[in-house]
């Protein structure tokens, strides 16, 4: 009754409901016939298709390792794909606030998830050869023991000598302005081991074959380029978050600086600017591939808009809370991280999702520095004459479109639930 | 903290937190500098030893290529600054129309999510979710080469509505060509719009059904009436110029690229999802209270919406919105993957392409854009104030 009452209420009501259907009718029929009904289902080139006047599945299916992955060598798809699972086996506990282990399961998808995949999809040995006093110094003349499992000696011993010197010169430095030595030197011998640790693994020979970046593509890109912003601006947001908020105008003013100039130019400009521009701010020969470049253009830009994010969380923590802290003696640090933070963030985590789904459509951009995701991968298999048909650009589009419909849709309604979880807890 | 009796001179004045802030700060301006002066250094050098030129000579000359739409005379022997022009030109021209059909579908879509009627709330609200959940870039493409590009060649298009062609190489409608009396007729036409606008002002609308028939006559009347005078006075000074197919392709007429089309297409109806979100969030910001108020005071629902909903809703509406702005004017640089001669693609494409001056041109590209997003934000700031609460 409501409903007929919505519907048919007034004549400019009906005329509503009138247009409303005719919208309905014109999308929707053609939408099913085309993705369903007069599709081509089952087959094994164009020919299949060619008859019907609705999608043509087999030449996703047949496209179907492409837009997943790129080039990547087929008998070493697995590797992407233990990447994959591992990466949503670790998500999906972080994504569900009664789950336990937040802090543990952060520290794994932020800190040791990136490396594993790394590792995984480069295939790792990264052979290093010079870490800090090999750039003056010849150290081969006094350690040189060969290779091992991958590992250079001459490296190894190099990072050793100069993460022993740092070490000291850390406590040394502490000792002369009164600060505790022991606390500077754990500090140090922490960031150090960490630091240690990953080149490690990065370093190894685990025996898998190396897979060059060119020969990656579609989905895997799209996952790698949209994981890697999220993972590298959170921590970075939160400092520049951080430093537009501080008390010292110094640090205040590059922060709103920084921000402010990745967030008023185009994503495309930054993509452009890392590509093109900052190798030549880098000495000559250092060299990096062409997709490190834009994952260096996305860490830029997300990592300004995740700073402002975090910025609204920092912004609604009541006064009260900084002056409990400051009266509690923490120190600046100390009460960041373990009265203020703990709460901003788990305000902003429905901004944060909210800013990953703008970063996963983002991800597409990379196709204008030539590198072929998810969008990239399909663009480039139009124009396979063997799967040449009327409706190949239509089948191709209905694809990825529900590809990318469904992860943000799901993403956004994620946002949603996470929103109305904290505003119930807010009102308790 | 050093123990009771390690106590020296400097551990209590390193303990100062004024002086800690200021050396904090004293290396962080230090690492910005070093940073910078090794940037600049390295890319002396590596400038010097690629042999790439340096400084903005370039602008002066002759950029050698050709442009598929130029709001302004540019020829392939017009210099690299005059095609940074045109760019910009066709920049600003494809966002300030964007911007506009953006605002005028988003507040329509916005609206109807509000309205009583739930299946056009629900429609309104898949449309929302269909455009906000797929990449900007994935629907230029869709727009440009599954819409756009599969339309019949010139020679087999049919016309719409008398003579607009819907063809692969551009959509082709008639054109107005003014000859020099066209701006009595102009003129004519602006002095019949603002004796409208003043005579509805000056009577309202609350009159009886007869009456705003009338009125709605007199209005008709008035803005048919003095522009054909005119027209007729002048001596007809403003013909039609219709496109017609001669051997391959049209002649004549006004022809809109598809490029253009697509990307004017994507960014309106990408951007109004969002300004839909926006308008219907301020709408709904605003209390019941108001609505019932309006009821209270005897005026009727469209004159509760247009007198007191709508202004206090715009006050929250146009913060956001000033962003969603600068958001399309921003992504009309995704112009560059179909491309648009806009801005980006012809200057941070093209240009840094046949010059190889990466540092100047990205630097340019990039105070460019942020230069328009100041701008487009001081205007919206200046308009925010204009609607704000007094005194708030």
């Amino acid at each position: 009754m409501r409903l007929a009452v919505s519907l048919f209420a007034t004549p400019f009501n009906f005329a509503l409901t009138v247009l409303s259907v005719g919208i309905i009718l014109l999308v929707l029929p053609p939408f099913l016939n085309f993705m369903i009904f007069d599709a081509t289902w089952h087959g094994t080139s164009r020919a299949d298709c060619l008859p019907n006047a609705g999608a043509c599945w087999p030449f996703i299916k047949a496209k179907f390792g492409q837009y997943v992955y790129g080039f990547y060598p087929i008998d070493e798809r697995s590797r992407p794909n233990v990447a994959f699972a591992l990466g949503a086996l670790l998500l999906a506990p972080l994504l569900i606030p009664s789950a336990p282990f937040k802090w543990l399961n952060s520290v794994l998808f932020f800190g040791v998830y990136p490396v594993i995949a790394f590792v995984l999809l480069t295939g790792g040995n990264l052979d290093l050869r010079i870490f800090l006093l090999g750039r003056f110094f010849d150290l081969r003349s006094i350690v040189d023991l060969g290779v091992t499992g991958g590992l250079r000696s001459t490296f190894w011993a190099d990072f050793l000598l100069s993460s022993s010197f740092l070490t000291a010169f850390a406590a040394l430095a502490a000792g002369v302005i009164g600060a505790s030595i022991r606390r500077a030197a754990a500090i140090c011998l922490m960031v150090v081991a960490l630091l240690g640790a990953v080149l490690l693994a990065f370093d190894l020979d685990f025996g898998l074959r190396s897979v060059e970046t060119r020969a990656w593509g579609g989905f895997l890109v799209t996952m790698v380029v949209a994981v890697t912003g999220i993972v590298v601006s959170l921590p970075l947001g939160i400092l520049l978050a951080l430093g537009r908020r501080s008390e010292l105008p110094i640090v205040r003013f590059f922060s709103i600086a920084f921000i402010e100039f990745w967030r008023g130019v185009p994503v495309i400009t930054v993509l452009f600017f890392a590509t093109y521009m900052l190798p030549l701010f880098l000495p000559s020969g250092v060299s990096f591939d062409t997709l490190l470049r834009a994952l260096v253009g996305v860490a830029l830009f997300s990592a300004a808009y995740m700073a402002e994010v975090v910025r609204g969380g920092l912004q609604a923590i009541p006064r009260g809370q900084y002056e409990a802290a400051a009266a509690l003696g923490l120190g600046y640090w100390r009460s960041m991280s373990t009265v203020i933070l703990p709460q901003a963030l788990s305000l902003v985590v429905p901004g944060i999702v909210n800013n990953f789904i703008g970063l996963f459509k983002d991800t597409t951009l990379v196709l204008i520095v030539a590198i072929f995701d998810l969008l990239g991968q399909l663009r480039a298999s139009f124009s396979d004459p063997n799967w040449a048909t009327p409706v190949t650009l239509y089948t191709g589009f209905a694809f990825a479109g529900v590809v990318y419909f469904v992860c943000c849709f799901a993403m956004s309604r994620y946002a949603l639930f996470v929103e109305r979880r904290v505003n119930v807890a807010g009102r308790r | 903290m050093a123990p009771g009796g390690n106590h020296n001179r400097i551990a209590i004045f390193a303990a100062d937190p004024r002086l800690r802030a200021a050396l904090l700060q004293i290396a962080l301006v230090l690492l910005v500098v070093g940073l910078g002066w090794m940037f600049f250094e390295n890319a002396r050098q590596n400038l010097a030893s690629q042999k790439i030129a340096t400084g903005l000579g370039f602008l002066n000359e002759t950029a050698g290529f050709g442009v598929s739409q130029s709001l302004i005379p540019y020829a392939e022997g017009s210099t690299y600054g005059r095609a940074f022009v045109v760019g910009l030109l066709n920049t600003l021209l494809v966002a300030g129309l964007g911007i506009i059909f953006a605002t005028v579908i988003g507040f329509a879509v916005g609206i109807a999510r509000l309205s009583s009627n739930i299946l056009l709330a629900r429609l309104a609200g898949a449309y929302v979710e269909t455009l906000r959940n797929l990449p900007l870039l994935f629907q230029i493409l869709f727009w440009y080469l599954a819409v756009l590009g599969t339309l019949p060649s010139p020679r087999e298009s049919e016309p719409i509505l008398g003579s607009i062609y819907f063809t692969s190489r551009g959509i082709l409608f008639p054109r107005l060509l003014f000859e020099p009396g066209a701006y009595v007729v102009l003129g004519a036409l602006a002095v019949a719009i603002v004796a409208v606008i003043a005579h509805w002002r000056r009577t309202g609308s609350s009159r009886g059904v007869a009456g705003i028939a009338v009125q709605l006559a007199t209005s008709v009347l008035l803005l048919v009436g003095l522009p054909v005078i005119a027209f007729v006075a002048a001596g007809g000074p403003i013909s039609l110029d219709v496109p017609e197919l001669t051997g391959f392709n049209f002649v004549g007429g006004l022809r809109v690229n598809p490029e253009f089309m697509a990307l004017l297409f994507a960014l309106s109806t990408y951007t109004a999802a969002f300004i839909a979100e926006i308008v219907r969030a301020g709408f709904l910001a605003v209390p019941r209270g108001q609505t019932e108020a309006a009821g209270s005071l005897g005026l009727r629902r469209g004159q509760a919406l247009r007198l007191i909903i709508a202004p206090q809703a715009m006050r929250l509406i146009i913060p956001p919105l000033t962003s969603q702005y600068l958001n399309l004017t921003k992504n009309s640089s995704l112009a560059a993957a179909i491309g648009y001669p806009d801005f980006f693609y012809v200057f941070a494409g093209t240009t840094l392409n046949q010059t190889g001056q990466a540092i100047e041109i990205i630097a340019i590209t990039m105070a460019v854009y942020l230069a328009i997003s100041l701008f487009t934000s001081l205007i919206m700031n200046w308009y925010n104030s204009a609607v704000a609460l007094r005194g708030a």
